[in-house]
């Protein structure tokens, strides 16, 4: 808009034509070429770009905690040590993305936007329900990229305030969108993860326990998977861990995080394999 | 045919203005005030859903009076404008002079363009800064001129008597509870003076609050924490009224 050398200062039209809620709607009828999912793609070839690792998400009695690594790769290289992958998307939700990094961050910026400029205009928050779709949508508008390898695939987990507890979406490339019960893991390290919540989950976790269960859960993922970073406490880069209640968002602060990452790694030195269950 | 009477062009403004500012008349005015810790802005609007008063974006608000489809329809294209904006580049160049600016063009354009009749709005943009020397606020009257405040503004009908009443009153570094009693106070003066009483639940009061730890400034305050600012007596239960509003946020 700015750049229109005809331009008269003006709110162009489309501005103020009625119509959706919807940013996007609105991007996609202004200034389509600014939406990621209209971007030209290549003819072909495989094109290579750091890729984000390990997101779990366990939810407790009060809310749920959404949490990741810290790794980027790319190809066998550690691309970054730092990266951030878990993102407040309003006051209460959040999104953890594993896959390109590049393109996940920018979809979440264009999530987080989505969001709020529904709350701004409509004057109320959308459902859980309704974001978790809109998220769906942005997926699939991504596929063509999915394609040639460069997928985005996140864990979207929130407070659903009408039904009053935490909840976890899950995604595959495709858009494809599903529910998931207690707890839910994406990206390389995935499975490890899943794993050891699995033995670990119970239902009446406290705020505490569950937080510790996701670094249990993170370092379990990154002592299987080379591509997703442990807790590193030489260069102190801890996991992000956010909890959503009702209170809304909290991303835990670098202190606590160390804190718990911390007392994990000092078990783990008596028992490498971390808590035991039993057989039976 | 017959051939169209002459007008000129002074008469047609004259016209035009005279015909907006009787549509903003109708309905009721507004204040903006500056306070310690941001801007507040009170009306009185009967309605729980139709708002006055609105978040733009992260530091900026908005403010109208007038005919509510026109200034909805220039508010949503404001979120537009800032949200794209921000998009784009970054969400720190998403600034109050710049929406002004656009909304003046716009009005300007409207008000002096014969195909269109002019709109019948009145428009406030402020931006809460780092510290009360950072707060912006600028008027927008229906013509697409652009005006530069500095502590308290009054659009509407009766704009131009609240207005000196709130000049007179209004000091640096009042807290929210003694602007908000300014404000109500101004609002209840009628045109020939007399009092009305504005109860509670007819206020729309809202707030770009500096201190708030979100990036998000704009608050709406309603319910129990208006009824306890309105009620504070002095400056001693305010401090106290403020301390308790603390965790409810």
């Amino acid at each position: 808009m700015e750049a229109n050398p005809r331009s008269t200062g003006r709110l162009p039209a489309a501005f103020l034509t009625p119509g959706s809620s919807s940013f996007m709607d609105f991007l996609a009828g202004h200034q389509p070429a600014l939406l990621p999912g209209n971007r030209q793609l290549p003819a072909q070839g495989v094109i290579e770009a750091p890729h984000g690792t390990t997101i779990v998400a366990v939810t407790f009695p009060g809310g749920v905690v959404l949490a990741g690594d810290r790794r980027a790769t790319m190809g066998n290289v550690i691309a970054q040590r730092d990266i951030e992958k878990v993102f407040p998307a309003d006051e209460y939700s959040a999104v953890g993305i594993a896959g390109t990094a590049g393109l996940a961050v920018e979809m979440v910026k264009l999530f987080q936007l989505e969001l709020e400029h529904f709350e701004k205009v409509e004057g109320a928050q959308l459902s859980l329900e309704g974001k978790a779709n809109r998220l769906s949508t942005m997926i699939r508008s991504n596929l063509g990229m999915a394609m040639q390898g460069l997928a985005v695939v996140p864990l979207f987990a929130g407070y659903d305030l009408d039904r009053e507890k935490g909840r976890i979406f899950s995604y595959d490339v495709t858009g494809g969108r599903s529910e998931e019960h207690h707890f839910a893991a994406t990206g390389s390290g995935s499975i490890f993860a899943r794993g050891a919540m699995k033995k670990l989950f119970r239902d009446d976790l406290t705020e505490e326990q569950a937080t510790t269960l996701v670094v249990q859960a993170l370092y379990d993922a990154a002592d299987d998977d080379s591509a997703t970073g442990g807790p590193d406490v030489a260069r102190r880069i801890y996991p992000i861990i956010t909890v959503i209640t009702e209170d809304g968002f909290r991303r835990l602060t670098e202190e606590e995080s160390s804190e718990l990452s911390r007392a994990v790694l000092q078990r783990r030195l008596e028992e490498p394999d971390g808590p035991k269950a039993a057989v039976l | 045919m017959s051939t169209p009477f002459y007008v000129s062009p002074q008469q047609a403004m004259a016209d035009r203005a005279e015909y907006a500012r009787k549509g903003i008349a109708r309905g009721r005015s507004l204040v903006v005030l500056q306070y310690a810790d941001g801007i507040v802005f009170v009306g009185e609007n009967p309605s729980r859903a139709l708002h006055k008063f609105s978040e733009i974006y992260d530091r900026i608000g908005f403010a109208a009076a007038g005919k509510y489809n026109e200034y909805e329809n220039l508010r949503i294209g404001g979120v537009r404008y800032a949200d794209l904006r921000g998009y784009t580049y970054d969400r720190d160049d998403v600034t109050a002079r710049g929406l002004a600016n656009v909304y003046a063009q716009t009005l300007g354009t409207i008000f002096s363009s014969a195909g269109e009749k002019p709109y019948e709005v009145e428009l406030v943009v402020a931006e809460v800064g780092e510290t009360p020397e950072g707060d912006q606020i600028y008027r927008l009257p229906h013509d697409g001129s652009i005006v530069d405040e500095h502590g308290s503004v009054a659009v509407g009908g009766n704009a131009e008597q609240i207005s000196s009443f709130l000049d007179q009153r209004h000091r640096d570094g009042m807290s929210l509870a003694e602007a908000l009693k300014l404000a109500v106070q101004a609002l209840s003066r009628d045109t020939n003076g007399s009092e009305r009483e504005i109860p509670a639940e007819r206020l729309e009061v809202a707030v770009l609050d500096r201190t708030r730890p979100q990036k998000r400034k704009f608050k709406r305050i309603v319910g129990r924490r208006l009824a306890r600012l309105l009620e504070a007596e002095g400056a001693a239960t305010e401090a106290e009224g403020s301390e308790e509003d603390g965790p409810e946020e």
